[in-house]
């Protein structure tokens, strides 16, 4: 942590800052009366980036070019945001309770960094916590949209920033200097003469005795030592040693382990069941009860509660997707498609038309559904990871018939999420659970039950019709219809109470997400992207990216198609059509580092795509193999098929806080693409999925894995952190599948490609609803 | 009910469990031995690796019964011991290439890797990129690169 001096501190409001013209504001943050410092911030609107156009046709801007799906969450937290704070320990920690849920996605290590830079105090000094549910906070405690950094980069700055001058204040009387004179070092306020404060030491001195607003400028980017470093993740020590904590690894007193039989179809009820004093009289088994989504036992073991849920008779009423398969639900969505129009262009318009199937995918982590909940008759205690804390509680606490001041909610270190932890359905029936059986209860889905029962990415289709003369693109239509995606965790609620300000008129939920998250980042004159939806039978909701990686791999084959057409190579194509600078130079980046148009032997290719969102712009090149040597390797219980041997990634988020783990972002978002071009789909069958298992449903495994990857970090340009966790996903899907098509030498037309080819698995039967653990273990042992 | 003694990360430890009870819910669900987790309970996703006398298994398909006394099992949190330090150099290799993201499959890869390692070694060779290739352990996040880096490096502090 070097030293640094802060800019001093003039009574005119406003200074102008040499680093990039614009007056230097001073913020309005809080000190909290308590017994040590604790300085606050409420969170702020971000400014909206202009559109910016230049080339061939240019397009109208587009809703997420004004207003994007960040801009609308930024803006949302305004009002209702209250306090995010810091606070200084007498051991010379520094505390930060973040209001949002870390699923490895990496934002304790940020936002301690961001904590650590404002501060300059050592960054292993900063503990990070997840805050419970604070109903005060309403929307300002969702985690989604890639939104974390955006919304929290300036309030937990403005923070740290009070406290520390409120450090040197207290240390000026305690050296008898004037604050102008003091600096700050690793956690301690030095003298001119050398004499050196710690923080710990002034923790109590510069605590407030009430709580009053004050003012303070932030550092220059100039300054920053820490935030833009590549910084290794803070909890990776009790994540390599096993001492992580997830919600099935607490202690909480009393809480047993809990499954539930659920249905043989999605969405089943129980009708009757036929043995329940039999299953409760079953070794360690200490209840059976029926609750909304089946049977729920609850005994001594897990495996104890997998043989009672595999032992227990039950009778169904039928689900809300009964009889179907994926072509009935494919038939429905075709139904539902809204037709294409090309405006009258003239005699020399021809179109390039292209038509795409996207099937059901799965978003399961590793970790399963699960919570524990302990319900009494007066109030009840939840522990989960959970991205949504304030709606999972009011609507647990609505279930259970108690005010909402009475349910706690605790939000945990989660195993993954991908969009999963959106909802809370877990945590509900947890608490379901714990109030028929009266004990407290530590429920977990099984694998299968997560998969067949689980949330999915819906079933869509996306149409495009691109209308060219040579030279130049003049429409570019896009119809997106889909399964409905439920946005019931709160982010409907935002949107209801931003309609107002929403610059996409009188749309749907979905409608209004789609609309503010679809941006093509190329002139191709008229512009429109639709989406429609049909059938809501499905449990569905966000998956990593929501629809770009669909959208934007449609667009991107369109794109390559077009340049076909017109004779010209994809990669000077899109170089000529992309309106935005920063697009651009990704585009290049990877093309020069990935030696785009190199000679590559038959079946195997190159892919280059491109793609916008979360105030920032992503280009992934990627290269395959589908030879038949590769694409047949033949490894036991193994999806193989072609194989994507390198990729190459260019990410400009505007300004990395943490370099290396935006690079495990992109790594991450480039397996996810990767499974959804070529592996990874739910099969529905006679209204069941019949994936049940990792060895049935086909995430990107190390037999697929690029053996090459490079991910480069652009340097700064907005200056301002835009979002990563999702942001790899689509161009990475794209990439693969534009590669896919170069290297076959026809255009894939359903995603996964290899979803209608061999099912590559036996079903796991769907009564009993999971399988029994295996036993022979220790035959397998290496 | 019947009782299980057998070595658990360098420990006796005795347990009553049915015997058909599975070892990964007698570790984590009787005695609070938490690092090796839950993924999928048929041996598939690999989350609950853990070492048998040295080699690795998956406690989420061996019965409780089929354990015997001289039975050594280590799980992640005996690991650092059988490298006679703080960590484990398969998990300094880890710290150093940042690979955890979510980190709930880490434990596994980790105990994986260690067994995978000393497999080529037997073999009297280095682990390769086929070696790696066949790891079934899933992660989720995807820090798949991340970790067939932190194996190679593991290994040559090995």
């Amino acid at each position: 942590m070097a030293t640094h001096r802060h800019a001093p501190d003039r009574d005119d409001a406003e200074a102008r800052s040499p680093e990039d013209g614009t007056s230097r504001r001073r913020f309005v943050g809080y000190l909290l009366a308590a017994p040590t410092l604790v300085a606050a911030a409420e969170v702020g609107v971000q400014a909206v980036a202009a559109p910016q156009a230049a080339a061939a046709v240019p397009s109208p801007p587009q809703a997420p070019e004004l207003l994007d799906l960040n801009d609308l969450l930024t803006l949302a937290a305004k009002p209702t945001a209250n306090l995010i704070s810091v606070q200084v320990h007498r051991d010379g920690t520094v505390s930060f309770d973040l209001p949002r849920a870390e699923v490895g996605q990496g934002i304790t290590t940020s936002s301690a960094m961001i904590v650590a830079e404002e501060m300059d105090v050592p960054l292993e000094k900063v503990r990070v916590t997840l805050a419970d549910a604070r109903p005060e906070l309403l929307f300002n405690q969702l985690t989604g949209g890639s939104n974390t950094t955006i919304s929290t980069f300036t309030p937990i700055r403005v923070a740290a920033a009070i406290a520390r001058r409120r450090l040197l204040e207290a240390a000026a009387l305690e050296l008898g200097s004037a604050v102008s004179e003091l600096t700050t070092r690793a956690g301690a306020v030095l003298s001119p003469g050398g004499r050196r404060v710690t923080y710990g030491a002034l923790a109590e001195k510069a605590a407030s005795v009430e709580s009053k607003q004050v003012s303070v400028r932030l550092k220059e980017r100039s300054e920053f030592k820490l935030v833009g470093t590549p910084q290794n993740r803070l909890d990776a020590l009790d994540a390599v040693t096993g001492r992580k904590r997830f919600a099935m690894d607490l202690d909480v007193p009393g809480a047993a382990p809990a499954m539930v039989c659920r249905p043989p179809t999605i969405n089943g009820k129980v009708k009757s069941v036929h043995n329940k004093a039999d299953v409760e009289a079953m070794p360690g088994i200490t209840d059976v009860a029926v609750v909304s989504t089946g049977v729920a036992v609850r005994g001594r073991t897990f495996g104890q509660c997998i043989d009672a849920v595999r032992a227990l008779r039950v009778t169904w009423d039928p689900g809300t997707a009964e009889g179907k398969s994926d072509a009935d639900v494919l038939r429905e969505l075709r139904k539902a498609e809204i037709p294409l129009a090309v405006p009258d262009l003239g005699p020399l318009t021809e179109t390039v038309d292209a038509d795409f199937t996207f099937w059901f995918a799965s978003n399961s982590a590793l970790e399963p559904n699960c919570a524990v909940a302990d319900v009494r008759s007066n109030r009840a205690e939840i522990w989960s990871g959970l991205k949504s804390p304030v709606v999972a509680q009011q609507e647990i606490a609505a279930k259970l018939g108690l005010p909402q001041s009475a349910v706690t909610v605790h939000v945990t270190e989660g195993g993954g999420s991908f969009g999963r932890k959106l909802f809370y359905d877990a945590a509900l029936e947890a608490a379901e659970i714990s109030q028929k059986t009266g004990k407290a209860v530590k429920l977990m889905w099984h694998r299968t039950d997560d998969f067949r029962q689980g949330r999915t990415h819906p079933m869509s289709t996306s149409r495009v019709r691109a209308a060219y003369v040579p030279g130049q693109v003049l429409s570019y239509e896009q119809r997106h219809t889909s399964v409905a995606t439920d946005f019931g965790h709160g982010l409907g609620e935002i949107l209801t109470s931003m309609a107002a300000k929403l610059p996409v008129g009188d749309l749907t939920f979905s409608e209004t997400i789609f609309t503010l998250t679809q941006e093509s980042p190329y002139d191709f004159g008229v512009t429109t992207q639709l989406l429609n939806e049909a059938d809501k039978g499905f449990n569905t909701g966000s998956m990593r990216n929501i629809y770009s990686p669909n959208v934007r791999c449609a667009q991107e084959l369109v794109v390559d198609e077009l340049a076909k057409k017109m004779k010209k190579d994809p990669y000077e194509f899109r170089r000529e059509f992309l309106k935005d600078e920063r697009a651009s130079a990704v585009l290049e980046k990877v093309a020069e580092k990935g030696e785009w148009g190199r000679r590559m032997p038959e079946g195997t290719a190159q892919g280059i795509a491109v793609h916008p969102e979360y105030h920032g712009v992503v280009a992934v090149l990627a290269e395959i193999d589908c030879r038949p040597g590769t694409a047949r390797r033949d490894l036991p219980d193994a999806r193989t098929g072609p194989r994507v041997t390198k990729v190459v990634c260019a990410v400009d988020v505007g300004l990395a806080v943490n370099p290396r783990g935006l690079e495990a972002q992109m790594m991450g978002g480039i397996m996810d693409g990767i499974a959804h071009a070529l592996t990874s789909s739910l099969h529905l069958k006679d209204g069941h999925f019949l994936e049940g298992s990792w060895d049935n449903y086909f995430y990107t495994r190390q037999w697929n894995v690029p053996p090459e990857l490079d991910v480069i970090v652009m340097p700064p340009t907005t200056g301002k952190p835009g979002g990563a966790g999702e942001l790899g996903v689509a161009a990475a899907m794209a990439a693969v599948a534009c590669a896919y098509g170069r290297a076959t030498g026809r255009m894939p037309t359903e995603f996964p490609v290899g979803h209608s080819g061999d099912l590559g698995f036996e079903p796991l039967p769907t009564v009993p609803p999971i399988p029994q653990s295996p036993t022979d273990g220790l035959d397998h042992a290496h | 009910m019947p009782t299980h003694t057998f070595t658990l990360n360098g420990e006796k430890v005795t347990v009553e469990a049915e015997d058909d009870v599975r070892l990964l819910w007698v570790l984590r669900d009787l005695l609070g031995v938490t690092g090796p987790k839950y993924g999928c309970g048929i041996e598939v996703c690999r989350a609950c690796t853990s070492h048998i006398n040295g080699k690795a298994f998956n406690p989420c398909s061996v019965r409780v019964g089929d354990i015997a006394d001289d039975d050594e099992v280590t799980t992640i949190e005996g690991l650092p011991a059988t490298a006679d330090a703080r960590l484990h150099p398969m998990q300094e290799a880890w710290l150093e290439r940042d690979v955890a993201q979510c980190g709930y499959c880490q434990p596994g890869q980790i105990m994986t890797a260690v067994a995978k390692v000393r497999q080529a070694r037997a073999e009297g060779r280095d682990i390769g990129d086929d070696d790696l290739d066949e790891i079934r352990n899933i992660c989720r996040c995807g820090t798949y690169n991340r970790i067939r880096e932190a194996i190679v490096e593991g290994a040559r502090r090995m």
